[in-house]
């Protein structure tokens, strides 16, 4: 069976030159090295698009605050949101879907190892590409700039005559390119998990978390195309003097805003469905009980998958458009809280009454519940299309997804981070900084982005460089910019406790959780080929049935 | 290759969208039904290509080599027939109408619509080519039909997308 481990010379131990280490690395197929790449790729992102907010929050720190230049906030808001989104978020979660799908479902590799070497480079040369723009936004000469049209490029900033240089022309080829790699990955995926499946994982007694990788890759083919068809025609605009979005020759502005968001709502979904994924996982064996409810939660997210699909005019309620688009938009976006709510109580169904084991993962799990619950509750006010108009493009706004994608997906990312730590790495992490890392950055998130409503109720917009004193807004600013700083003390923690723990932590062994799914059959580290033998499984948690011989999950299932 | 068909339908749904949105929208001339002839030769051409090399991929299964070179070459023939079709089509309208991508809206959507397909058909004749060379050099054998066949779905889809871009710019949009 998959725990029968052998014995092989390891490579470990003989010192081999850097140079034959950095071209394994660079010529890698295999997912796991793909896969620890995308992370600390997404991880280097994750630092750079950190110091970036922070800028911003320290211009904003005070009113009439100089610390950076009007066209500089500008850049950073523009760098912060890409980056974060394109570079930092899709990356890591494709990192983890590489390195654990095939894993999980007992199979050697993914479908296509040399498209996925391919897509990975793909998503790390349009993440230099982007950052190229530093040096070259004005065509490498003098002093180059950033793009500074916003994270979605509403036209007609996007235009030649509102952003000249070369700045908005990297942010096109940029995401072009990554959006490709992202197509590239998700094609993968689908293929791998359609096709690999060990002998005996039916579709009905896969981890939950292959389920939500296999939504959010069908997702990604359907959402990130339409933004990459909206680049092509972006291009065009600007190289070739084509007129989709050129209002002055009857182009539409409005145009742009539909298509980018039709990318842009379901694109959410792509990064909290692998989220969910986390979660799924972490929840039962911290919990010591099996996932309440495994068909609902498989059905919920295709039900979120298929309605998130028609969402995206939720962020265009103030543009205009009539009262029908608006009333079908606003039942569709209230729709999704249906099956996203069916599993919250499915997770606190899975807690109801387990032994509860509060390890740094779980304690992310757990702060992942109640914030994503808060950002829901946002969420539907926000559907709500009068509301919506009162608050749109307010710090309200600015607040409710950065509790999503800070206080749900990172949350669950973070304890991800944890939890496979010990298979990635063979080590155990330090538990002790750990909850360091998890108290400080919950302290310095709730209070960032708690008070950030509250300007926004008052009538803060978002993208502004500085404020007027008086205004009300003034101590919750200074409140948000604090936290900050808690956040960034939580971020050192957890990255000097990666790097302390990658070399002296304790050897970690198979299965440190005493947990159910595959992976964990294997020696940690993996070795390249998995498994040394293909498992068969007969249930939805393998490892139970090879503990509990006496009492396997089969004989219920 | 069934996911990258539908990626692929995603981008093509876009461009189409925005063709449909953009009729009669043009500020200035040339306008569609000035400049437009119906390319049925084309048509005829590319859609026929969907049965030949349907015909090459199941000679390929059955193992007949031969007949297998013939249908392939049959299919990148016309293939290429298509191809010139638009690049004689682009050419009068260029040079002789007047019309470019950034003359007027008509021109944008109707130049990358029509050029994203050609651009499809020039990379599955660039695969096609690549085959063609490999048989030629007798590289190709039974055992490959099953990927001639994948291929085949490629081709077949961007057969398809024609009769939609057909229908959007030369029915509709004239």
């Amino acid at each position: 069976m998959a725990t029968e481990s052998i014995a092989l010379t390891n490579a470990r131990g003989v010192p081999r030159p850097i140079g034959t280490i950095l071209h394994d690395w660079v010529t890698t197929v295999d997912h796991k090295k793909l896969g620890i790449l995308y992370i600390l790729y997404a991880l280097v992102f994750l630092v750079i698009g950190g110091i970036e907010a922070s800028i911003m929050r320290i211009q904003l720190i005070i009113p009439h605050n100089h610390f950076v230049s009007p066209q500089v906030f500008n850049r950073m808001f523009t760098m912060h949101g890409t980056t974060m989104i394109f570079f930092v978020a899709m990356p890591i979660l494709f990192g983890f879907g590489n390195y654990l799908i095939p894993l999980m479902i007992g199979a050697r590799d993914m479908a296509f190892p040399r498209l996925n070497a391919f897509s990975f480079w793909l998503t790390a040369f349009g993440g230099l590409l982007l950052y190229f723009s530093f040096i070259g936004g004005n065509g490498l000469y003098g002093a180059g700039n950033a793009p500074d049209v916003g994270w979605f490029a509403y036209a007609p900033l996007t235009a030649t005559i509102f952003s000249p240089g070369h700045s908005t022309d990297f942010w096109t080829l940029s995401l072009l390119v990554s959006g490709i790699g992202s197509i590239g990955t998700a094609i993968n995926i689908l293929a791998t998990i359609v096709c690999l499946r060990c002998p005996g994982m039916t579709l009905g007694k896969m981890p939950l978390l292959a389920w939500l990788n296999l939504v959010m890759s069908a997702m990604v083919l359907l959402a990130i195309s339409p933004l990459t068809a909206a680049q092509i025609m972006l291009s065009l605009d600007r190289f070739l003097g084509a007129h989709f979005f050129d209002t002055q020759a009857g182009g539409s502005a409005v145009l742009w805003m539909h298509f980018f968001w039709i990318f842009g709502h379901p694109e959410v979904y792509v990064l909290v469905i692998p989220a969910f994924a986390f979660v799924s996982e972490i929840i039962p064996v911290f919990s010591r009980k099996p996932i309440f409810g495994y068909p609902v939660m498989v059905a919920a997210t295709v039900a979120i998958g298929f309605v998130s699909l028609s969402v995206w005019a939720h962020h265009m309620f103030t543009v205009g458009m009539n009262s029908y688009a608006n009333s079908f938009f606003a039942l569709t976006t209230m729709a999704v809280g249906v099956p996203t709510g069916i599993k919250i109580f499915n997770w606190i169904g899975t807690m109801w009454g387990g032994k509860l084991i509060f390890k740094t993962p779980m304690l992310f799990c757990m702060a992942f519940l109640f914030q994503f619950l808060i950002a829901g509750l946002t969420g539907i006010m926000l559907s709500a299309a009068p509301f919506n108009w009162q608050l749109s493009a307010s710090y309200f706004v600015v607040a409710h997804f950065h509790y999503v994608i800070v206080g749900s997906i990172l949350f669950a990312i973070f304890g991800a981070f944890y939890y496979w730590f010990p298979k990635m790495s063979g080590r155990m992490y330090n538990e002790t900084l750990g909850k360091w890392h998890f108290w400080l950055f919950l302290i310095g998130f709730h209070l960032t982005f708690d008070f950030m409503h509250i300007p926004g109720l008052l009538g803060m917009p978002r993208r502004i460089y500085t404020y007027e004193p008086g205004l009300g807004w003034d101590v919750w600013n200074l409140i948000c910019t604090i936290g900050v700083f808690f956040q960034i003390a939580g971020t050192l923690v957890f990255v000097g406790n990666l790097l302390w723990s990658c070399f002296k932590g304790k050897p970690a062994g198979n299965d440190p959780w005493d947990a159910w799914t595959l992976e964990w059959s294997t020696s940690s580290p993996p070795m390249e080929y998995n498994f040394a033998k293909i498992p068969v499984v007969k249930s939805r948690r393998p490892l139970w049935d090879i503990k509990h011989p006496e009492d396997p999950d089969w004989k219920y299932e | 290759m069934l996911s990258l068909i539908a990626a692929e339908l995603a981008i093509f749904t876009i461009f189409v969208v925005a063709y449909l949105f953009y009729i009669g929208k043009s500020l200035t001339g040339p306008l569609p039904k000035d400049v437009l002839e119906l390319p049925i030769f084309a048509t005829i051409c590319l859609l026929s290509s969907s049965l030949t090399i349907h015909a090459a991929v199941s000679a390929l299964r059955k193992g007949s080599v031969l007949a297998f070179k013939v249908w392939w070459f049959a299919t990148m023939a016309l293939g290429l027939i298509f191809l010139g079709e638009t690049a004689r089509e682009w050419h009068h309208l260029i040079h002789d109408k007047g019309l470019t991508i950034s003359t007027n809206l008509f021109g944008t959507i109707y130049y990358s619509l029509v050029g994203l397909h050609a651009f499809h058909v020039t990379v599955g004749l660039i695969c096609i080519a690549v085959a063609m060379v490999l048989a030629a050099l007798g590289k190709i054998k039974q055992e490959h039909g099953e990927r001639a066949d994948v291929f085949s779905l490629y081709w077949h889809f961007v057969d398809a997308v024609w009769i939609v871009v057909f229908t959007v710019v030369y029915v509709i949009g004239r």
